[in-house]
């Protein structure tokens, strides 16, 4: 028992599987690999664009192009081929669907596996979602009852068709195309992704939500998420993915950006499974991601993120605090086991007066990952009695395993009051022990400390998605039971 | 209930235990005591199973089963229960879901279905009631930020909750103030029945003044070196243990 949290549960960490290895059998309508101002073209043409997204596309391309692969952060991996990849690929025959019964049988047999059955989503728990599979948004549920609020929720490419006027708004203006070589390069290629707005003084009376899968393989997924709640508005938005099983490495660099005009509020909650390679570190999505919101005056964002799948992830969810009295949250908990690698982390930038932010991360690494947390916090000049409040709590299960931190603070105004706590704990024997002395199980005992430690970030997840997360909290620190 | 014989156990090749004998029947309640060094705690680790020591010879019959032989969540399930001396924390985990865990896992290994959330939160209203623990503690992390006497009363509602036949309470009296001493006491009292059996380790005299013992046993040196009625605890408390190992 002594050794176990050493030897034997890194070994029983080992041997877990990916239970969402599977890939689904559909025809897929995939663009030829490589990437040139023809295929962006192609794209845009496919999608039935307007020419200003034309343009922002090659003019991302051209941005790219000039930029370098970033190499700060603590992760080492085999940098993709982006001449290897096929940027578009839409499961066939999905024109449009009239209704949820002219859906692929098989593309629902693949939501029912990922335990998202939509009749049964649509029934019970009343979540609208949206669900993006490769790059094509395939189905979006509930969008009558939203409409009727005056709620828009649809898919990315619905949104250039059907609200051209708001896409070309807001698009780009929290995260422009210059802004990294990722989301540079989403700009050029992305394919779709979802579209929510919320009109002046409405609360979203559900929860929103997308599923992300990657499907075909020797494919990147560039889906782009733009949240817009208008002055007053609320909204909680989650997103979920997962990808099959597959040897090669697959990319995916996805851009979210969220707008809290004044007084608005935005909760946007992840449960990030993607694949995250074999056991020796074959295979595994590349996860580089940019979110960013921005709040106007009194507005609120607030970010909760579980992270337990990708062979690398590189991931800032971010706040532009620009609004006096405006709030920014950022509640993590990443998971590494194995070869896998995380640097994730927050940037809270506080430019309005009483700004107030908190930085809420907790990460677990086993096996031989590394797991790092990544912040800023930044007070510019006018920002007068800004506020923040940063913990960042590592967890070790093995001695082979890695945490860091590398939390950075810009202070320029005197009036700030900024708050940093750090801890790094390995899993203890005496709880351990305490626990079994109780009759419960060494995993059991696991599961239930873990859960324990994330536990202020699992309260800021909505009611199912939190079980959803407790089960995979469990799943990735659990070893196979025989 | 349980027997103990010949038993040796060492920590980092030092030898703690050199040869324990105890023997305790159903419906009785033993008082072991001894100086500081003399095994008391040792005793009760390895009871409970914590694998730091090692056990070079003897044997431990519990209810008619091999206890060496049990890992130790299996030992807890089989009715064996601990009150730690030190209770450990247990950042986010409320009491209730840890109790609740631990008992479904009692009831698992007995064949029994899960017990209710209605039949548990009526179990926890009244174990709780027993050990006067304020409601709120019921609901908090397992013994996070608790006074020492929460953390200790906090034990006795554990072991009420999860209805051992065995209860070993290890030192449960250290740093608690008089009243404390007084629920502690009644919560054992409570749960004292002709079928369960009960170990009080503790270093005075005070605690068995709330809870009778039927036998004292001095713990010396890793040995049982006398047994007598109650009444040799209070002898203890008035001559010291010097009397005793000039005796040996």
């Amino acid at each position: 028992m002594s050794n176990y949290t050493e030897n034997e549960l890194a070994k029983d960490l080992e041997n877990q599987e990916y239970k969402f290895g599977f890939v689904t059998d559909i025809e897929s309508d995939t663009v030829p690999i490589g990437l040139n101002e023809g295929v962006i073209r192609l794209i845009s043409s496919k999608k039935n664009e307007p020419q200003w997204l034309l343009d922002y596309r090659l003019k991302a391309y051209a941005v790219w192009q000039e930029m370098t692969e970033p190499e700060w952060a603590h992760v080492r991996y085999q940098k993709p081929d982006f001449q290897g990849i096929s940027y578009y690929s839409a499961p066939k025959q999905t024109k449009k669907y009239e209704s949820w019964d002219d859906v692929d049988p098989e593309m629902k047999e693949t939501m029912k596996k990922l335990g998202i059955s939509m009749e049964e989503q649509q029934r019970l728990t009343g979540v609208a979602v949206d669900f993006v599979m490769d790059s094509v948004s395939v189905a979006t549920s509930f969008k009558e009852k939203l409409s009727e609020l005056g709620i828009i929720f649809c898919s990315f490419s619905d949104a250039v068709q059907e609200h051209p006027e708001l896409v070309q708004k807001y698009m780009g203006t929290v995260i422009p195309s210059t802004d990294n070589f990722y989301a540079a390069l989403n700009g050029a290629v992305f394919t779709d992704g979802s579209f929510c707005y919320i009109p002046k003084g409405v609360r979203c009376p559900m929860e929103l939500s997308t599923y992300f899968r990657i499907n075909a393989g020797g494919t990147g997924q560039f889906e782009r998420t733009l949240v817009v709640a208008d002055e007053g508005a609320y909204v909680s938005y989650l997103e979920g993915c997962t990808a099959p099983q597959r040897d090669e490495n697959q990319l995916h660099a996805a851009v979210v950006e969220l707008i809290a005009l004044q007084d608005a509020e935005i909760k946007y909650s992840t449960v990030q499974n993607w694949y995250p390679g074999d056991k020796e570190g074959k295979g595994g999505v590349f996860n580089f991601v940019t979110k960013r919101g921005i709040c106007e005056n009194n507005a609120k964002i607030s970010w909760t993120q579980v992270e337990t799948g990708s062979a690398v992830t590189w991931k800032y969810p971010s706040c532009i605090l620009k609004g006096d009295h405006s709030v920014g949250e950022f509640y993590s908990v990443a998971v590494t086991n194995n070869h896998q690698q995380a640097d994730t982390g927050t940037k809270m930038v506080h430019l309005g007066k009483n700004t107030k932010s908190t930085i809420i991360s907790k990460g677990i690494s086993a096996g031989k990952s590394q797991n790092s947390y990544r912040g800023l916090v930044q007070i510019h000049k006018g920002a007068h009695n800004a506020r923040n409040f940063s913990q960042c709590d590592s967890l070790l299960m093995t001695d082979e395993c890695g945490a860091h931190t590398f939390p950075y603070i810009e202070c320029k105004n005197p009036s700030a009051k900024i708050e940093h706590e750090a801890t790094t704990s390995k899993i203890g024997e005496d709880q351990l022990f305490y626990c079994m002395q109780r009759g419960i199980s060494e995993e059991k005992a696991i599961s239930l400390i873990v859960n324990g430690y994330c536990k202020e970030v699992l309260n800021q997840l909505p009611m199912e998605f939190a079980v959803e997360a407790q089960k995979l909290l469990a799943i990735s620190l659990e070893g196979s039971v025989g | 209930m349980i027997k103990i014989e010949n038993l040796h156990a060492s920590i980092n090749g030092k030898e703690i235990l050199k040869g324990l004998d105890l023997e305790v029947k159903a419906g009785e309640v033993h008082a072991i005591m001894g100086p500081n060094g003399a095994g008391k705690s040792t005793l009760a680790a390895v009871l409970a199973g914590r694998e730091d020591y090692e056990i070079t010879a003897g044997s431990v019959t519990f209810l008619g089963k091999d206890l060496l032989d049990l890992p130790t969540e299996d030992r807890a399930r089989e009715g064996l229960f601990l009150a730690f001396q030190y209770p450990v924390e247990i950042p986010g985990v409320s009491n209730v879901n840890f109790l609740r865990t631990a008992l479904n896992e009692k009831r698992a290994y007995h064949n029994q279905e899960p017990i209710s959330a209605k039949d548990f939160m009526a179990l926890v209203r009244e174990k709780s009631a027993l050990v006067e623990l304020d409601a709120k503690l019921a609901s908090r992390a397992v013994n996070e930020g608790f006074s020492g006497g929460e953390k200790k009363r906090n034990e006795i509602f554990q072991m009420a909750m999860l209805d051992p036949k065995l209860a070993v309470l290890d030192e449960t009296d250290s740093g608690l103030d008089i009243d404390a001493l007084r629920i502690v006491s009644q919560g054992v009292n409570a749960l004292k029945s002709p079928e369960n059996a009960s170990i009080v380790i503790t270093h005075y005299q005070r605690l068995l003044d709330y809870i009778i013992p039927d036998v004292v046993h001095v713990l010396y040196d890793g040995k049982i070196v006398k047994s007598g009625p109650k009444e040799l605890a209070l002898e203890l408390e008035e001559r010291g243990y010097d009397w005793i190992k000039e005796s040996l």
